[in-house]
């Protein structure tokens, strides 16, 4: 992916770059607002990371800017004000995805990978298959090698959101947001226990498991190799 | 302020004494004037006794018997017939002359004085009346008495003391309604003082004792206790503001320490190092950060910066969406996990704070609940308020903890086996409070609720 990061701290740019280097993405760095600005309007790029605080032009005016451009690019919001308000205030802006500094690298990745491949409005597939897992959106209903599994509404979501983001790393902060749509702090391996659950009934009577622990990162379904 | 302790107050004993001692002085006065007016009134009857004995013993020395008789005679129709002059000349024999009494009184004299009472019988005037003479021997075994009927006096005597006792009333009167009065202002400044106190130990540390421009002693009083509470606000936001920068400055270096081992960690994983270990430190550094999450989130929850977040959520589908979370890990320990709700309540609060506080609770319900238990998260509606409840059958928290439980990083001596961080509860105070409300533990024989108590608001606010 053609990542343009937009970040004036030297240090978190370098971190950032070569983490998203090492992961395989082409990375562009701009260090001020301006700049950046006119890279994110003038070049292609799959994501935009854009830090919330820059020096001379700030980060929500830069995506209020693109948005008032119609540009569609998926923007994630790097941010020190780890400020839940600060969140929303970021989000409204036109911004995609939020990430409170300090974070967890493979939170990043996850949360820049699920931005990048994220289909454009409309082309929301309502047939999910992975390997020979499929869901049919519509209908609700899941089957794994022409077996019907039943799943409870929450599982369902949480089956989709993984399956939607097949391949890709998926943190339980992520889960979190996307499944449940609270952002809040668990306090113990709550959403561990509901992955497992789901894991009991997509994978357990299967040779071959689907979903995965990422150790330290999250989860990834995906087809087995 | 009620009635008792409103007698039993310091200002209106002081009240009360004051008018004790003030009526006993007025009392002491009173009857000194009485006394003196009494005494007076007397001498001067006597002195006039005297002198008319001067008189009537000087005509008797130049006039002999018939000149004194008329004058007696003179003296006696010239008076009133009630009038109060006593006369009485006798002979040597004590056979009367001349006067306005018929016959000596038959008492015994003192100093040549006589008191006695009138013979009364031939008037209408069924009073006593006492009268006050003097015997005076004139030459040639003449007798003469002068006298005057006191009863006049004495009725004056009488009119004095019933002036003066109600003057004493009065006083009494007056002094305890005064009494009454100045405690009462005296008690309503001291109750401001007090409200305000009772009010800043209920947790509102905004809160100030009114100071009027008077500047008089309770101003100052009030004054220095503004002071002392600004001091007291000072020191807790200094404390706060301390170990809130400790978590600030502490997380980012924890952060790059954590990168490290990160890295360390990429790298071990290839060359097959000590991956183990690496995670372990990983582990630690992670939970490290989390209580520094903690920390922080509380502290700013403290600030009140968040009010721009609130919106108007359904409290029923919340609770709902935070049983089904922990619903799971119920059912891990074979707890049973219950969600009692009216049909729907709406509430105007931040979503995810409140989200994060119920989680909390029922993280906790969890946790300290033994397998098989009970764990109910239930909401009622009140009219101005809110309240959900999470009731568990676990082992409840001691009567002398329920306060210490919201402390940060307090752990009751139970809970300590168990993973946590002592922030849980104080988060949810934190949350509480940022909507106004409060949380309180309650016995749920056995077990614990926690009530968690909000107001309704309006989205104006």
């Amino acid at each position: 992916m053609r990542i343009l990061l937009i970040e004036d701290d030297p240090e978190a740019s370098r971190y950032i770059s070569r983490g998203l280097r090492e992961a395989g993405h082409v990375v562009t760095l701009a260090d001020n607002g301006p700049d950046g600005l006119s890279m994110a309007s003038d070049e292609e790029h799959d994501v935009l990371i854009v830090d919330r605080m820059l020096p001379s032009m700030d980060g929500l005016s830069i995506i209020e800017t693109l948005r008032s451009q119609n540009s569609p690019l998926p923007i994630l919001i790097l941010s020190a004000l780890g400020d839940l308000e600060d969140r929303v205030l970021g989000l409204r802006a036109g911004g995609d995805d939020y990430l409170p500094k300090p974070f967890a690298f493979e939170e990043l990745l996850a949360r820049v990978e699920a931005l990048g491949r994220r289909p454009g409005p409309g082309s929301l597939t309502t047939e999910l298959v992975v390997a020979d897992l499929e869901m049919d959106v519509l209908t609700r209903k899941v089957q794994r090698a022409n077996q019907s599994i039943t799943l409870q509404p929450r599982e369902f979501r949480l089956l989709e959101y993984l399956m939607r983001h097949s391949g890709q790393v998926v943190t339980r902060t992520m889960l979190l947001e996307n499944v449940w749509d609270y952002h809040f702090d668990p306090q113990t391996n709550v959403i561990d226990v509901h992955v497992s659950r789901l894991r009991a009934k997509i994978d357990r009577d299967f040779d071959k498991p689907l979903l995965h622990t990422v150790r330290g990162a999250g989860y990834m379904l995906r087809e087995p190799e | 302020m009620n009635r008792s302790s409103f007698l039993a107050s310091s200002t209106f004993r002081l009240a009360l004494l004051y008018v004790i001692l003030f009526t006993v002085s007025v009392l002491l006065i009173f009857t000194l004037i009485y006394w003196s007016s009494v005494r007076y009134m007397a001498s001067q009857s006597d002195s006039a006794i005297q002198t008319e004995i001067q008189t009537l013993s000087e005509r008797y020395e130049t006039r002999g018997v018939p000149g004194l008789r008329r004058l007696i005679l003179d003296r006696i129709t010239r008076q009133q017939p009630t009038g109060s002059s006593l006369y009485l000349l006798s002979d040597p024999l004590g056979r009367p002359i001349v006067g306005n009494i018929s016959r000596w009184p038959q008492v015994n004299a003192e100093d040549g004085w006589l008191n006695f009472n009138l013979d009364t019988s031939d008037r209408d005037d069924p009073e006593l009346h006492p009268a006050r003479a003097r015997r005076f021997q004139l030459s040639g075994g003449f007798q003469l008495l002068v006298g005057q009927d006191i009863h006049e006096l004495k009725s004056a005597q009488r009119r004095i003391i019933t002036a003066l006792s109600w003057g004493v009333i009065l006083t009494l009167v007056l002094g305890l309604a005064g009494g009454f009065f100045i405690s009462r202002t005296m008690l309503a400044r001291l109750e401001i003082i007090n409200e305000t106190s009772q009010r800043i130990i209920a947790g509102d540390m905004k809160q100030r004792i009114p100071v009027s421009p008077r500047q008089d002693e309770f101003d100052r009083l009030s004054g220095n206790l503004n002071q002392m509470l600004d001091q007291i606000q000072k020191l807790m936001d200094g404390i706060r503001q301390v170990s809130d920068n400790i978590a600030h400055d502490l997380k980012t270096p924890l952060f790059r320490l954590r990168q490290k081992l990160e890295a360390m960690n990429v790298e071990a994983g290839s060359s097959g190092g000590h991956t183990e270990a690496l995670q372990g430190a990983l582990a630690e550094a992670d939970r490290l950060l989390n209580l520094f999450n903690a920390l922080l989130r509380i502290a700013r929850l403290e600030s009140e910066s968040r009010k721009t977040a609130m919106t108007m959520l359904s409290l029923s589908e919340l609770a709902g969406d935070v049983a089904e979370l922990y619903e799971p890990l119920a059912e891990e320990k074979s707890q049973s996990l219950s969600v009692e709700t009216p049909k729907s309540i709406s509430l105007f609060a931040d979503r995810d704070m409140l989200f994060q506080a119920l989680a909390n609770l029922l993280d906790n319900a969890v946790k300290y609940t033994p397998e098989g238990g009970d764990i109910r998260l239930s909401l009622s509606s009140q009219e101005h308020s809110v309240s959900i409840r999470v009731c568990d059958s676990g082992p409840g928290v001691a009567l002398d903890q329920r306060e210490k439980v919201f402390h940060r990083f307090y752990r009751t001596d139970t809970s300590r086996s168990t993973p946590g961080n002592g922030l849980g509860l104080s988060l949810v105070k934190a949350v509480a409070r940022l909507h106004d409300g409060r949380v309180s533990l309650l016995d749920n024989h056995p077990g614990l609720c926690v009530e968690l108590s909000l107001p309704r608001r309006n989205p104006e606010h």
